[in-house]
């Protein structure tokens, strides 16, 4: 089965990227689906069932999404597996800005949005950073030279990605973005394979459910930021 | 592409030698050979790094936990920074390299063969006309991947006569086409010039100031109302948006195709608009009804029913009829500017 993980921030389009190129693929109803890494809650189930796509979505309520993510990857491949897919695609939403879901040998694609703001590649890190293929959206309703100047700053962040206007509305730049994800590699298992990026080191009391704040309630790996005087 | 893209163009240094460039000189000079550098730092976090030492000196300052939380370390972020100054030395200009367009045809919806053989060379305007869903958006999104026949319309672009092969299509894809449509906006809080100096550095341009300068007059002369370059983007009228964006394409886009959406009639010259993008030796399509353009154009591509129904040059007589046209246009337009400036409509100014 073919493995490809899209993650990018939130509206950014990944859903309707997602559905589009299915779409343009013309594959057999049913032989492309989508696992949904969300964090509280999503509606796309909806827009993907009404497309005839399988989809599993999970939460990760209080878990890190990141950790979240990896503890479950490997069963939605098995999943994938199981229910006879061609092709698997895993929507990863709600990781924070210095996390990836990318995987080494499968195939990465980061959607990022023209609104966001021009200088946003070079802030969201690693997700966009270890992509292989970077995907911007919504560039008809903003100026071609914003559309050039946003490309600029996503090479900038990764100079070695490829990147594809996609219009998630039309679905114009899918066809392009289809070739790459027919190249997808094959998988069994990803037993043993590596995230191409650590996911945050923190074990501190907030991620075991203190809220109080002060000093004496901060204990584990702490990162403490240095305020200089004026 | 060719060999010469990889000769770095303002130092001559190749790609290879990159390292050892790096390695022997301090980052002051590297910042001054690259003045873009400065944005890979800052990208890292090291814009603070002393400046008087190579880089592979200067990196020792840093601590390796800083480097880690980018997930590299001083060692990959030398091989990223080569990277980085490859890419961004490349010339990524297509002008030259594109002299003609060849669309062959393929099927419309009901299959049949639209027997079109079209070469578009630069500096030619098309117009794209037809019903809605009567295929445009299709045949621009053909050209815009480069359709080698595996599309849904089975067409087939040329660049140059020739075909591409698969590296080249990717290569060129998203940059071979720029886009102007009536449903875009300035969404950046810039004023014109920020703006303008912006997109220019993106394009690695040594003349910068220069081709800020002529896109800002240009925009100017296409704008009925005037504006300076202090004026947010944001807020300009909807025809000096339009006229600052084909200014802005005309001069400082890399692509050699520009598909157009329309024109508004208000605001903006569009003739001068045309042919200011023709000049800028670009092949132009435009999906428009609007008489004064589609037959600005010296040929017209019908869509119908999905597919191209025929191509049809302008005819001499079709020219003079433009003649008359843009007479009735200058009526409105002088209507426009008397309403504006608070006149009364008199039955003499119909004449």
């Amino acid at each position: 089965m073919k493995l490809v993980t899209v993650a990018g921030p939130p509206s950014s389009g990944k859903t309707s990227v997602i559905l589009r190129l299915i779409e343009c693929m013309e594959q057999e109803r049913g032989s492309i689906g989508v696992v949904k890494f969300d964090c509280l809650t999503s509606f796309d189930r909806i827009s993907y069932q009404e497309a005839g796509i399988p989809v599993q979505i999970g939460f990760s309520g209080k878990f890190c999404p990141d950790h979240y993510y990896v503890s479950n990857i490997e069963d939605a491949v098995q999943w994938g597996i199981r229910s006879g897919l061609e092709m698997l695609i895993t929507e990863s939403a709600g990781l924070c800005n210095r996390c990836s879901p990318y995987i080494n040998g499968v195939l990465a694609v980061c959607v990022t949005d023209n609104l966001s703001g021009i200088n946003t590649p070079r802030k969201i890190g690693p997700l966009l950073r270890f992509a292989d293929i970077v995907v911007i959206t919504k560039g008809d309703i903003v100026s071609q030279a914003e559309r050039e100047v946003f490309a600029f700053n996503v090479k900038q962040a990764n100079t070695s990605a490829r990147v594809i206007f996609v219009n998630g509305i039309t679905g114009q730049g899918t066809f392009l973005l289809s070739k790459y994800f027919r190249q997808a590699r094959d998988f069994l298992t990803l037993k043993d394979l590596k995230l191409r990026f650590t996911t945050p080191a923190a074990v501190c009391s907030y991620c075991t459910g203190e809220t109080r704040i002060g000093e004496k309630h901060q204990m584990g790996m702490v990162k403490k930021l240095e305020f200089k005087s004026l | 592409m060719s060999a010469e893209m990889n000769t770095n163009l303002s130092t001559g240094v190749g790609a290879k030698d990159l390292m050892a460039y790096l390695r022997s000189r301090n980052l002051d000079s590297i910042l001054e050979d690259y003045p873009i550098a400065a944005d890979f730092l800052d990208n890292f976090r090291l814009e603070a790094i002393s400046r008087t030492l190579p880089l592979t000196r200067a990196l020792e300052e840093v601590e390796e936990e800083a480097l880690a939380e980018f997930g590299l370390d001083s060692y990959g972020l030398l091989q990223e920074f080569c990277m980085f100054l490859e890419n961004f030395t490349r010339g990524e200009e297509f002008s030259g390299k594109v002299s003609s367009l060849t669309i062959l045809g393929g099927f419309n919806k009901f299959k049949e063969p639209e027997n079109v053989d079209l070469t578009i060379a630069v500096g030619e305007v098309i117009s794209v006309v037809g019903p809605t869903g009567s295929g445009k958006s299709r045949l621009l999104g053909d050209i815009e991947c480069l359709a080698q026949r595996d599309t849904p319309t089975g067409r087939q672009i040329l660049i140059n006569g020739a075909e591409l092969d698969e590296e080249e299509r990717f290569e060129m894809g998203g940059k071979l086409v720029a886009q102007l449509s009536q449903n875009m906006n300035f969404v950046m809080d810039l004023t014109v010039r920020e703006f303008l100096e912006m997109h220019a550095k993106s394009r690695l341009a040594g003349n910068a100031a220069e081709i800020v300068g002529k896109c800002f007059l240009c925009a100017n002369e296409l704008a009925g109302e005037r504006f300076t370059m202090d004026t947010k983007v944001t807020q300009l009228s909807g025809g000096q948006s339009r006229a600052l964006m084909i200014a802005d394409t005309a001069n400082m886009s890399n692509s050699p195709v520009i598909l157009i959406d329309e024109i508004e009639n208000a605001g903006i010259d569009r003739r001068q608009a045309i042919e200011l993008l023709a000049k800028s030796e670009k092949i132009i399509f435009v999906s428009t009804h609007d008489p004064l353009l589609a037959l600005r154009a010296e040929k017209r591509i019908v869509m119908k029913n999905g597919g191209i129904n025929k191509v049809i040059r302008t005819s001499a007589a079709e020219g003079k009829s433009l003649v008359a046209i843009e007479k009735m246009d200058n009526t409105l337009q002088a209507l426009r500017n008397r309403l504006r400036g608070g006149e009364i409509i008199t039955e003499e100014l119909l004449k």
